[in-house]
């Protein structure tokens, strides 16, 4: 394992360090238990938002905490959903008393947990409510699985129901927006390379060099399936395909077009990707309405890409337009 | 022949012993169905136990347990910190005031316990969770003491009805969890969720045969 660390178990804490050493305009950072919150936390009358989930996947969730997008952050071990009490403690302390919203990704570990420490903060009497993303659309949604998981709509829900959060909507609205973004995104991802999960010290599989992982979530596991090397132009497809078929996306439709590293592709072949992403849907009569490019929500230095598709409305696109200022997104200020 | 608190600690203890020596091993299954954690997820959470429970003053089982339960739950995170948080949890609860549980008490501990991680989880039989191997090891467990089973033949059932719910989980698709995302291809592997459950019957069973 080669990896710019220095102890295999100070990894989440050093990283954290290292969030506020460089960003301590925008967030403050409690350790034991660990969890990041904006700098002028709590704000008051404001509806909080809490999310959180394994480490690995930065920027998200700690780079996505600041003004008009999360209140705070909690971070888990590498991969592994945080604990009931951290997100308890993050919970307390960004509550305004206007309620507090828990942006879930639908994973069991970060179900289980989030659910126990929700049950927690309403006996302090903190209104909370979760809603859980469940966008891929790589696993089936039945009662033969955990359910989708949540990977790319999550990073434009937090930015979407943040700045509503910001324009002070109750917790009721946003909620309701953030239901609204989960059932209008959908994504999809494939791995060139697996990727190692530092306390595991090898990489999680084996990718030979003709080879590459198709439906992948955000933490390593292989995909659905494992197929031959293709082309960029031939995996967009792959991903879009089933993307647009699924919603299903229409003509006429307006998009957010989200083309996401896995960590270890450049911004080069991204682009090569988002090209043939927007011929694609320019085909099928999809208008691409605004776009995010770069790595946003990773599985430590793997190799490949996800693509999320968000069908906007009017309210969703002027959101997405409001300013936003955190260490990992920031414009219009 | 009487469950002691000495007993019950050796049993806490020797489990976290076992998810010590098999973390690699625990790691290496979830590395094949799931996201690799598995075994460092749990010697994170057994660790901070054992650094507790060796010290509790004047406690009897059901303290014992709660602490093992909350220790858990704090430490852990993913998915198996609140399913076996819950399981000490259960364990705990029924077993409040007892400083010593006969083979029935046990019995009724367990039920209670994994039908609390049957309710957090809303994992079923052959979902290929750790369910798999607890839920046959209280079924047998209960069985035998049902049957007037001595202590040793009671808690060997309850271990081997573990061992081959484990082993049944092998060529099962997954259901519930990470491993449920890969669909046909999580069949073939052994879950690490009850592979673990199963050095937690174990334990119960080298702890409480013997002397102390
Ligand atoms: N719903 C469930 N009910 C019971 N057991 C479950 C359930 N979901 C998963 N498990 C068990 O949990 C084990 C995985 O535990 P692990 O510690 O690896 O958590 P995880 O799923 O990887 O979560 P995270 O990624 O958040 O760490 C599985 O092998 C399985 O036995
Ligand atoms: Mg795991």
């Amino acid at each position: 394992m080669k990896k710019l660390i220095n102890r295999v178990e100070d990894v989440v804490k050093e990283e954290l360090e290292g969030i506020v050493a460089a960003h301590s305009d925008l967030v403050r950072v409690h350790f034991a238990p660990n969890y990041v919150v904006r700098a002028d936390a709590p704000v008051s009358g404001k509806t909080a938002l809490v999310s959180g989930g394994g480490s690995g996947h930065e920027p998200m969730h700690g780079g996505f905490v600041g003004m008009g997008m999360l209140d705070a952050a909690c971070p888990g071990e590498v991969f592994t959903s945080p604990t009931p009490d951290q997100i308890l403690e993050a919970t307390k302390a960004v509550s305004g008393g206007a309620g507090v919203l828990h942006i879930v990704k639908n994973y069991t570990g970060d179900i289980l947990n989030f659910e126990m420490a929700a049950d927690l903060a309403k006996a302090d009497d903190i209104e909370v409510e979760a809603v859980v993303i469940n966008d891929d659309v790589a696993v089936q949604d039945s009662l033969y699985t955990a359910g989708r998981r949540g990977v790319g709509t999550t990073v434009l829900a937090e930015k979407i129901c943040g700045a509503a959060a910001e324009a002070h909507a109750s917790l009721k609205d946003v909620a309701e927006l953030c239901r609204r973004v989960n059932a209008n995104g959908r994504s999809m991802g494939m791995a060139l390379t697996s990727c190692t999960v530092p306390a595991a010290g090898k990489p999680t599989f084996d990718l030979g060099e003709q080879e590459m992982e198709i439906g992948i979530g955000i933490h390593g596991e292989p995909g659905r399936e494992r197929r031959a090397l293709a082309t960029a132009d031939e995996v967009t497809e792959m991903l879009t395909r089933p993307i647009v078929e699924d919603l299903p996306f229409k003509r006429g439709d307006k998009v957010l077009a989200f083309v996401n590293s896995m960590g270890g592709t450049p911004l080069i072949e991204l682009y090569i990707v988002y090209r043939a992403l927007a011929r694609y849907l320019d085909g099928v009569g999809v208008k691409i309405e605004r776009r995010l490019i770069g790595p946003y929500i990773t599985s430590l230095e793997m190799a490949g890409c996800s693509i999320t598709l968000l069908r906007l409305d009017d309210e969703m696109t002027r959101l997405w337009d409001a300013p936003v200022n955190t260490p990992g997104l920031r414009w219009g200020v | 022949m009487a469950i002691t608190y000495d007993q019950g600690l050796s049993f806490v203890q020797g489990f976290g012993a076992a998810i010590a020596e098999n973390k690699a091993y625990l790691t290496q299954l979830d590395s094949e169905i799931g996201d690799a954690d598995h075994g460092t997820n749990m010697d994170r959470g057994m660790q901070a136990v054992l650094a507790k429970v060796g010290s509790l003053e004047g406690a009897d089982l059901s303290q014992l347990f709660k602490t093992t339960a909350m220790t858990l739950i704090s430490t852990v995170g993913g998915a198996s910190g609140p399913l076996y948080g819950t399981l000490f949890l259960g364990l705990g609860t029924a077993t409040t005031g007892k400083t010593e549980l006969s083979t029935e008490e046990w019995s009724q501990a367990l039920d209670a316990a994994v039908q609390a991680v049957r309710a957090r989880g809303k994992a079923e039989l052959r979902d290929k969770t750790m369910i798999d191997a607890l839920q046959p090891a209280a079924d047998a467990l209960r069985e035998s003491a049902q049957d007037g089973a001595t202590l040793e033949v009671a808690l060997a059932a309850c271990e081997r009805a573990a061992e081959q719910g484990m082993q049944a989980t092998i060529p099962l698709v997954a259901r519930k969890g990470r491993a449920s995302y890969l669909g046909e291809r999580s069949a073939g592997h052994q879950d690490p969720g009850a592979t673990s459950s199963w050095l937690l019957v174990r334990a119960a069973r080298q702890a409480f045969t013997a002397d102390t």
